[in-house]
């Protein structure tokens, strides 16, 4: 509080000290200004102030309110009007242009990839992964591997409307579960299964007669995965000759598939989300890097 | 002589005379009179009030050297402070063209050549360290140089001090003025006063200001009132600011508010050059007509003539005489005014001067002084400063206009695609800081059979991806690398990305990874 030190070399004799002295240096008991004091009113002030202005004060079941009702929510609300307006006028552009135009312009889409990369963070990423990798039945949707199509418009369709989420116009379809209802018998399966693996040059169990799991392949799974197995998207049967397993390539997790059938669900956006948030959505998921 | 521990600093020296009484006053003013016992009721220490109004100093005008330095320095640093933002430079049609301007919306600060992105804050570090170590080395050779001289509080006080001198007279005058009840005269002198330390203050914030905007153009708009808020309430929070410090504050800016005293009160030392009073000469004190007695009878007489000169042109009411002062900013205006006096009564100049307290015990002693410039601490902050000086010039004259930089995805580290190929993905950010637009071919090097495409790009003739970066402009795009390259499990491949612009020799390159599963 009191920091004015003189040399002890000629202390000045009307001023005391505090009797403090550090290797020769003297504490002079000066003492403060008096606009020190003042400026403490002046916050006492300010606190009153400040009590009359903003909520301050509890009571037994709410609070003061304040002179102006001042609300830190509403400030939130004010400051996200605030947000929209300011982005109203991109907003418009990419309400106002088709999916591939907003792909082609480099203004449009570096602004729906920020816009939906948000969405995505928020709503997405919970079962496809932080950057869409997917997991265990989840797709990953950065390859290049679309149940359903990879089609910007294929894309958009999917989000707004679901898989098998009860939407009219939503994907339906799914994989049976042979096993459980009865459809094949045990062997069966652990032949188709191995067939299956041989379509993308996975190894099969040795002495396996493959001949018959294809003939039961084109008995049972053909019409949906297509006589060649390359799957077909109008169902979303996926295409088993390719690099790509959405639950895992090992014989017992196909077997598995087989037995219990496969029905996954993806909910339908449209009802949750904006148009231009789901056009948005759309080009993001697109320029993931496996888009068609 | 009183018990207690007596310092190194006044055992080293023995006074003799009155002084050797005053020092062994002053010892015993200490500890132990006081904690022991109870208190005295009629003890000065104890009746002292806790606040008290400050007292007015009127200090008084003086010429001499320091004083025309100081002049020196307040047109100097005040001409640029306040015309600085109207000079201009020519950088081309995309780019302001005023020397100095910080572009907050635009993200660009503009030092004459030199254009800083938000990417390169670290020379405003760089910056930083120098100016500290500069500030160090200056107190480290003569003390508090930058608090004399170059502070804006004490350039400003100094200004405001020289406008009070001009309307209400010098000390003697102003002192006698303020002593007078209130007239019309002295009335309107104040009011003139304030008016005019108010305009310094309304330019300082107006010139504040001029660095955040194209000068001329807001210039014009605050004369039409077209300016944004923001501009007008800086110049009203710099306007109060100056005219409160300067006019009102002066000397307790200094003393109760500033830091930098403390700080370098820790890191000075005995070898440091210091406004010094030299007692070795000027004890005992008296007047011209007492020394005249005191030499008749064989007695010393000291060269101090306790004309108080040194007291009256002081800015912060300091007596020198007293030692080393927190209050002293060692601005020289009391060497200068003791050299008037010195000269007039034909004695010596420079009874207070730039010293050190050991120079000053050397000389009582008769021994030889010495000043040692050349310290560990001074060789250091040298080189410190030369160091980061030549670093900062290597950094600066090198710096390209394009630049890459690339962040790997986290989520998913790679892609497998259908046909069994591995892909990664990489945002890619290029800064274009020419301007002009350019087109950047981008290559990545590092993988054999690889195909580099980039989201919302070009293709060029030869089919490599090309990215267009708008003037003065950064662009970050997303980059998908895809191999057919067989790989290790677990491969992490470096990989470089090489940028190319329009401009002969304008390449910028980063390195990353490939990772595969």
């Amino acid at each position: 509080m009191i920091e004015q030190t003189e040399r002890s070399r000629k202390v000045p004799q009307e001023i005391a000290t505090t009797g403090h002295e550090w290797d020769g240096l003297q504490e002079l008991n000066r003492p403060l200004p008096r606009w020190w004091l003042w400026l403490f009113y002046a916050t006492i002030v300010w606190a009153i102030g400040y009590w009359i202005v903003y909520p301050a004060w509890p009571l037994l079941s709410s609070y003061t309110n304040g002179a102006f009702n001042w609300h830190s929510r509403a400030a939130v609300t004010t400051d996200l009007v605030a947000l929209q307006q300011q982005r109203t006028q991109m907003m418009t552009r990419l309400a106002a242009a088709s999916l591939q135009e907003i792909e082609s312009t480099p203004a449009l889409l570096d602004f729906s990839r920020a816009l939906g990369g948000r969405a995505f963070a928020d709503n997405c990423a919970p079962c496809h992964g932080a950057g869409g990798g997917g997991a265990k039945g989840y797709p990953n949707l950065n390859d290049n591997d679309w149940l359903w199509g990879g089609t910007l418009d294929d894309i958009s369709q999917t989000i707004t409307h679901g898989v098998r989420a009860g939407d009219d116009n939503g994907h339906q379809g799914s994989m049976p579960a042979f096993g459980r209802d009865g459809m094949l018998k045990r062997e069966d399966i652990l032949l188709v299964a191995d067939y299956v693996r041989s379509l993308s040059s996975l190894s099969t169990t040795p002495g396996a007669d493959l001949a018959r799991g294809a003939k039961i392949f084109a008995d049972n799974c053909a019409p949906c995965h297509g006589p060649e197995g390359k799957g077909n998207r109008s169902v979303g049967a996926p295409n088993l000759t390719d690099q790509i397993w959405l639950y895992g390539s090992d014989t017992k997790t196909i077997v598995n598939g087989i037995w219990n059938g496969h029905g996954g669900v993806m909910p339908a956006w449209g009802a949750k989300l904006d148009p231009v948030t789901i056009k948005a959505l759309a080009v993001y998921v697109h320029t993931f890097g496996g888009g068609e | 002589m009183c018990p207690g521990d007596i310092s190194a600093i006044t055992t080293a020296v023995q006074p003799s005379g009155p002084l050797a009484d005053l020092v062994e006053d002053a010892k015993c003013t200490g500890t132990n009179q006081i904690t022991d016992g109870p208190h005295d009721p009629n003890d000065e220490f104890y009746n002292e009030p806790l606040y008290t109004a400050r007292a007015k100093i009127y200090p008084q005008h003086v010429t001499g050297t320091f004083r025309r330095v100081k002049w020196a320095v307040l047109f100097v640093t005040l001409g640029i402070y306040y015309f600085l933002p109207f000079v201009r430079w020519d950088r081309g049609p995309n780019a302001p063209n005023q020397a100095v301007l910080i572009d907050f919306p635009g993200r660009r600060f503009y030092f004459f050549f030199i254009e800083i992105w938000p990417q390169e804050v670290y020379y405003l570090t760089g910056l930083l360290i120098l100016a500290a170590m500069t500030l160090f080395l200056m107190n480290a050779v003569a003390g508090r140089v930058w608090c004399g001289y170059l502070c804006p509080q004490t350039v400003w006080t100094d200004l405001f001090v020289t406008v009070e001198r001009w309307i209400e007279g010098d000390r003697r005058e102003h002192l006698l003025r303020d002593q007078q009840p209130w007239s019309f005269e002295r009335a309107a002198r104040a009011a003139l006063k304030h008016f005019s330390w108010l305009m310094i203050a309304w330019w300082t914030g107006g010139a504040w200001v001029l660095y955040f905007a194209d000068a001329p153009t807001l210039v014009k708009n605050l004369a039409t009132f077209h300016a944004p808020f923001v501009a007008y309430a800086f110049i009203g929070i710099l306007t109060f600011t100056t005219y409160t410090l300067a006019g009102w504050m002066r000397e307790q800016v200094c003393v109760y508010m500033c830091p930098w005293p403390r700080i370098q009160a820790a890191l000075t030392d005995e070898d440091a050059l210091n406004v010094c009073y030299r007692y070795d000469r000027g004890e005992p004190r008296a007047s011209l007509k007492k020394a005249a007695v005191l030499h008749e009878h064989g007695q010393p007489a000291g060269d101090c003539i306790d004309c108080l000169q040194c007291v009256h042109v002081c800015p912060t009411g300091v007596d020198i005489r007293g030692g080393p002062n927190l209050g002293c900013i060692q601005c020289g205006l009391c060497i200068d005014a003791c050299d008037a006096v010195m000269t007039k009564i034909g004695r010596a100049t420079r009874l207070i001067t730039y010293d050190t307290d050991i120079n000053i015990r050397q000389r009582e002693q008769g021994k030889p002084t010495s000043f040692r410039i050349v310290r560990a601490r001074t060789v250091l902050y040298a080189a410190i400063i030369a160091l980061v000086g030549a670093v900062m010039t290597y950094a600066l004259t090198t710096r390209r206009a394009e630049a890459v930089n690339v962040i790997h995805d986290r989520n998913p580290q790679f892609v497998r695609l259908s046909d069994g190929a591995i892909r990664n993905g990489y945002s890619v950010h290029i800064l274009n800081k020419t301007l002009e637009t350019q087109k950047f071919v981008l290559k990545v090097t590092g993988l054999s059979d690889v195909d580099v495409e980039v989201i919302g790009g070009e293709r060029s003739p030869t089919g490599e991806p090309v990215i267009e970066v708008g003037p003065d402009q950064t662009r970050q795009v997303r980059v998908l690398v895809t191999t057919h390259q067989r790989l290790e499990p677990e491969a992490s491949l470096p990989l470089t990305f090489i940028v190319t612009g329009d401009r002969a020799g304008t390449s910028a390159s980063v390195a990353d990874h490939f990772l595969g599963p």
